[in-house]
């Protein structure tokens, strides 16, 4: 591989791109215009490109990304496909073919990108056909918006879509090594230096976070540190004790690879933005922004998880409960670095996620509880609820908790409870949510959980 | 024939490839481009006291601040004048105030944040409620009055008063306002813009400029979405590129990012309702008395057709026969609302559908059965005077939607697990569509084509319309071929253009296939009638002998919609050539725990007349229906009352249906035996009715809510009824359960 160079749609182009231009930015540049920017905040999908990623069951993956997030630099090195890689109006590709002659594209803005999604989803190795469907998962299909057609169209060509045939070359890519990382990716000790040494160094990891910073708010930091590919961060491991998270591992590979080990996170990730978010964003990124709602929060509270922060000087565990320190604040200090998240074991018998959204896809919740109990004999022995959306930070419902704990799981514990857990926080108006419906869905979710969850 | 026949969109190959060129695709081949950048103002009402645009001159490459004192011709936007383009005075939060010319939009963005800008803020009114208060109203005030609305009262067994108050909706397009202007080698101004209304843009621009029509033709290759918010609103950001074109002698580029888009760009109206509703003993209406208050934002734009059709529109598919409905529309420090999709139908409309499905039960009548009960009947005519034409479809529509959806199965069904589910509850509703089709202003119901014929016999069609993914395009290639019997590879379609068909119309008001359609089809005829007698074995043969003969091998078409007349002082009239129809059933599941709900499933049939392209007519009633969801249930535009600011200006705080609020089960049939005579091959609009099919999910919302109450609950939903607005409605149902039961 020469220096800065990209495999586009499988020819070499070299990257000599303006610093803080974004990857659509630079495809576009190129002449390939049919990614689009509707939102430029990784919202809308028409700027959905495939990339070459490590697999779960390949060793490589098509991988749909949203390129308006993405620095072009983060291309250095990489292999990208693009709405006029897979097929052109001669040869359609099956992806295409479907769209089109279902009538999936009206105005034909964001086809371009559901057309890459949908292709990552077709070559995505573990799909499988099952009772007469084609294993398509229309999760895919969620960070991808249309404004025409109302979706019918478009998820009926999802549908329909066979395998890929042994002739295609990018079904056949997937089972070659992947690119390697991007050569600003350094091991673990050197980015440790590099923060030691630059202070005022930015870590960025899938850029879901500092993409949109950059895109909505002019942010240009003077030096963006990514560490998405460090190997050292994108281990997983479980010990009796606990299961190790690595930080730099995307959403997508936790989902893939975790299966069904934490029940609670199987509940959350899918809930978790959209499949091109999850393809890019960190555990450890979502962490370290700290978002006063950030789903995963709220769950890892209910967990007991702890927070692995590493920096020349070594680890140091911190639980996430004395992780945050204010809006969008924690206890990380300067060149220090989230490294793992642990969740121990065992986990509690009796977990539930609850998000409260405007929209049931790719909305960003206006509350969002975890619960993690165990109901020994019809008495709730122990109670771990975490909350997001209802506090500077994300928060433990601690006096919710005492109010279960050693109480039988009945009507009138969770009555009580619920009526606590509806005082927890002190949740805001805004244009998610008012207040009283913050507080008024707390109470609410024990309720539900009580509902749902007999003893 | 291709007329008929279930195409794909004519340009989906393109689309699906990217290789479907939209505006601003065009800036990587064009050379030397500049990039246009506004400066925002960060009020919602304020006087400029200073413009210095020197500090922007020293952010490298920066080439040009354009101000108010830069333009030749006339400074506004809009066809008013009441839209400066570059204001002295800030009228809504993140109004443009001057644009920065740069070598790159990076550039452009630094040196519009170095403008030193001083201003003196004003008392702004924000919201409607404030507006109505302190009498803030611009325009005409409307009266539309018919019958005898006071006998009509005196004369109900029962009368409610209520009101309703219902929110705006973003377009939300994918592709942003676009415009891409330069100075050609005739010295001609060119202006590529994504724009549902050339003509406009064009004037707009040569206005702006000083200049004749004849100096600025625009072209509008394609957009990514319309739904009315490019009718208007691309005028400026075309003037402005213009003006930066003329001004550097460079071509200037013009593109909304997301969050400028959708804090400068006007939307559809919100609107307030007062109404008094009287109704004979057997639930029949007898008299509506009603005031529509519509927020117009700081201008007018297009707010009074847009009141005068909620007005026409306040019926629905009801004989009313007393009405007195008065409009006024409300200036607020906001951006200026606009045409989007059904026109003020959609806000018309909801109302009545509200009347209906809060008086039902207090009428003790199911709600399907009342709206049956007031269904028009032939003979009767609209509270404006038009006699209604074949209000029967609304009845044939209605029952083939009972029978192919099963409803009374289903209703029954809904009530047993109704009964056996303490936490979900799900409603079942139907609702119809009567939607008046034509320009309200009548002289817009007029188009032309420029149809040619090339020597070796392939064709080419020009036409007014513009393609937005409506498959207007589709749809015109289908009637040119059906028209000349040709096949649809014979025939090809350019770009609109105002040097090719000047004077159009917007294609709006769903009326494009209507008008170019008819425009098109006048200009085969035209030749096909020239070509009579020539003979030749085939179309190419009797083609070239034409040219030998000197046979003329081109016409302009022209159509103009016969048979309307509109007197908008009086609020009477005939301005519709018809009624397009439709009735469609939802049924939902809300969760009692949140609000949060799902439409499980949907029946619609639409009456398109004889569908010049089923595969078209069926994206657009889905799509228009996903989209009416989306501003009935989710979409929720929040402005901050303090300041005026846009709360959701962006895709992460907005939120548009996504795949998730596709009904679980959609069906849609197009209504049979439903030729529409003296429209195109007996076809009917389809682009804004279906949307007004949403409001059946709406009305099943309240009634799932209304469940969690004891029977006879009356429900009032908040619109847009969001998971949290439906929580609300559940917990005042289950707060009339206690105090029922109790």
């Amino acid at each position: 591989m020469e220096p800065d160079t990209v495999i586009v749609n499988g020819a070499p182009r070299p990257l000599a791109a303006a610093a803080h231009t974004t990857a659509l930015d630079w495809l576009r540049g190129q002449g390939l215009t049919g990614a689009k920017e509707g939102c430029a905040e990784g919202e809308c999908g028409a700027c959905t490109v495939l990339l070459a990623r490590p697999g779960a069951d390949t060793p490589t993956e098509w991988t749909a990304l949203n390129s308006c997030l993405l620095p072009a630099a983060a291309l250095d090195g990489q292999e990208v496909v693009t709405a006029e890689g897979l097929g052109s109006p001669e040869a359609l590709h099956p992806v295409q073919h479907e769209m089109a002659v279902r009538g999936g594209s009206q105005c034909g803005y964001c086809t371009p990108g559901f057309v890459c999604s949908m292709a990552a989803e077709y070559y995505r190795p573990d799909r499988v056909q099952l009772n007469g469907s084609n294993g398509f998962d229309e999760h895919a299909l969620s960070g991808n918006l249309c404004r025409c057609t109302g979706y019918r169209p478009i998820l009926d060509a999802a549908r329909a879509l066979g395998h890929p045939g042994l002739d295609d070359s990018l079904a056949a890519r997937r089972h070659q090594p992947p690119p390697p990382p991007p050569r600003a990716q350094r091991g673990l000790q050197e980015v440790l230096r590099l923060l030691a040494d630059e202070p005022d160094a930015l870590v960025t990891a899938g850029c879901t976070d500092t993409g949109v910073e950059a895109n909505l708010r002019g942010a240009r930091p003077a030096l963006l540190v990514p560490v998405d590919r460090v190997p050292e961060l994108r281990e997983l491991r479980a010990t009796p004790e606990y299961v190790e998270v690595g930080a730099a591992l995307t959403l997508s590979e936790i989902e893939r690879r975790l299966g069904g080990a934490v029940p609670l996170l199987e509940q959350v990730l899918p809930q978790f933005a959209s499949r091109p978010i999850r393809n890019a964003a960190t555990i450890g990124g979502n962490l370290a922004t700290a978002s006063p709602i950030g789903d995963l929060a709220p769950a890892l509270l209910a967990l007991d998880a702890t927070v692995v922060l590493v920096s020349l000087d070594g680890d140091r565990e911190v639980p996430l409960t004395a992780y945050f320190t204010g809006y969008r604040q924690t206890v990380r200090r300067p060149g220090e670095l989230v490294r793992a998240v642990r969740i121990p074991l065992p986990l509690a018998r009796t977990t539930a996620f609850h998000k409260i959204a405007k929209r049931r896809f790719d909305d960003i919740s206006s509350v969002a509880v975890g619960f993690a109990l165990d109901i020994e004999d019809g008495v709730v022995a122990r109670a771990a609820i975490g909350l997001g959306g209802v506090a500077a930070t994300p928060v433990r419902a601690t006096a919710t908790e005492a109010a279960l704990t050693g109480q039988p799981w009945t009507d009138e514990t969770v009555r009580a409870a619920a009526a606590v857990l509806a005082t927890e926080g002190t949740p805001m108006d805004d244009h998610r949510a008012s207040a009283a419906y913050r507080s008024a869905m707390l109470g609410q979710s024990l309720h539900r959980l009580h509902a749902e969850v007999v003893a | 024939m291709s007329v008929g026949t279930p195409l794909p969109h004519e340009s989906a190959a393109l689309h699906v490839t990217g290789a479907a060129l939209f505006t601003d695709d065009l800036v990587g081949r064009t050379s030397a481009v500049l990039h246009g950048h506004p400066v925002q103002a960060p009020h919602a009402h304020a006087r400029i006291a200073r413009l210095d645009p020197a500090p922007a001159y020293d952010v490298p490459g920066v080439v040009r601040v354009l101000t108010g004192a830069d333009v030749p011709g006339v400074n506004d936007a809009g066809v008013r004048h009441d839209e400066p383009l570059f204001p002295d005075e800030v009228m809504f939060h993140g109004q443009a105030v001057c644009w920065v010319l740069a070598e790159s939009l990076e550039a452009a963005r630094l040196g519009a944040a170095a403008v030193e800008v001083e201003y003196e803020p004003l008392p702004a009114i924000v919201s409607l409620r404030d507006a109505i208060a302190a009498e803030s109203f611009q325009g005409n005030r409307l009266l539309l009055e018919s019958g005898d609305v006071e006998a009509g009262f005196a004369a109900a067994a029962h009368v409610f008063e209520g009101e309703t108050e219902m929110a705006g909706q973003e377009h939300f397009y994918l592709e942003t306002q676009a415009s891409l202007a330069h100075v050609d080698e005739s010295g001609q101004v060119f202006v590529q813009c994504s724009t549902q209304h050339p003509t406009e843009t064009q004037e707009i621009v040569a206005h702006v400029l000083g200049l004749h029509s004849h100096d600025v033709t625009v072209q509008c290759l394609r957009m990514g979405g319309g739904f009315g918010g490019k009718e208007m609103q691309p005028h400026g950001y075309a003037a402005v590129a213009a003006l930066g074109a003329t001004l550097t002698g460079r071509p200037v580029r013009v593109r909304l990012t997301r969050a400028q888009d959708v804090t400068m760009t006007g939307k559809r109206h919100g609107f307030h309702a007062t109404w008094k509703v009287g109704f004979d003993a057997d639930g029949r209406l007898l008299a509506l008395e009603s005031t529509l208050t519509s927020d117009g934002g700081w201008s007018l734009d297009l707010s009074e057709p847009v009141l005068s059709r909620a007005l026409c529109h306040l019926d629905n598919a009801y004989w009313i026969p007393n009405v007195r409905a008065a409009g006024r529309v409300a200036r607020t420090h906001k951006t200026s609302q606009t045409a989007f999709r059904g026109f003020g139908g959609p806000q018309g409309m909801l109302v009545i559908e509200d009347v209906l499905g809060r008086c039902a039960p207090l009428l003790g009548i199911e709600a399907a059965e009342l709206r049956r009960r007031n269904f028009y009947a032939d003979g009767q005519a609209t509270p404006y005077g038009q006699p209604v034409r074949h209000p029967e479809r609304v009845a044939r529509a209605w029952e083939q939607v009972t029978e192919s959806g099963e409803l009374a199965r289903r209703t029954a069904e809904v009530a047993a697990f109704n009964e056996s589910s303490p936490h979900r509850k799900r409603g079942l509703a139907i609702t119809p569509v009567k939607f008046g089709i034509s320009f309200n202003f009548t002289s817009f119901n007029q188009a032309g084509a420029l149809v040619l014929v090339y020597k070796d016999g392939s064709v080419l069609i020009n036409h007014g319309g513009t393609e937005m993914g409506q498959g207007l395009h589709t749809k015109m290639l289908q009637v040119a071929a059906s028209t000349l019997g040709l096949p649809l590879d014979k025939v090809r379609l350019a770009p609109t253009r105002t040097d090719k068909v000047p004077n159009t119309s917007a294609t709006a008001a769903s009326s494009g296939t209507d008008l170019n359609g008819a425009a098109v089809k006048d200009a085969c005829e035209q030749i096909l009638e020239r070509l009579a007698g020539v003979p030749g074995e085939t179309w190419e043969a009797r083609v070239h002998r034409a040219y030998l003969d000197r046979i003329q091998l081109f016409a302009a078409g022209y159509y103009k919609t016969d048979g309307l007349h509109w007197d908008p002082a009086a609020m009477r009239g005939n301005p519709f050539k018809y009624f397009a129809y439709g009735v469609a059933a939802s049924e939902v599941e809300v969760d009692g725990f949140t609000g949060s709900y799902v439409v499980r499933r949907v029946d619609i049939v639409q009456d398109v007349g004889d569908s010049l392209s089923p595969l078209v007519d069926l994206g657009q009633v889905e799509g228009g229906f996903v989209q009416g969801t989306g501003w009935l249930t989710l979409e929720d535009l929040r402005w901050d009352e303090r300041d005026g600011r846009l709360a959701t200006s962006s895709a992460s705080t907005y939120k548009l249906p996504s795949l998730s609020e596709m009904p679980e089960v959609f069906n849609v049939a197009l209504l049979e035996n439903a030729t529409e005579t003296g429209s195109v091959y007996g076809s009917k609009a389809v682009g804004e009715p279906p949307l007004m099919l949403a409001l059946s999910v709406r009305e099943a919302l309240r009634q799932a809510a209304a469940a969690f109450g004891p029977p006879g609950t009356s429900v009032e939903l908040a619109s847009p009824a969001t998971p949290e607005a439906v929580f609300w409605a559940v917990e005042r149902a289950r707060e009339r359960s206690l105090s029922w039961t109790g």
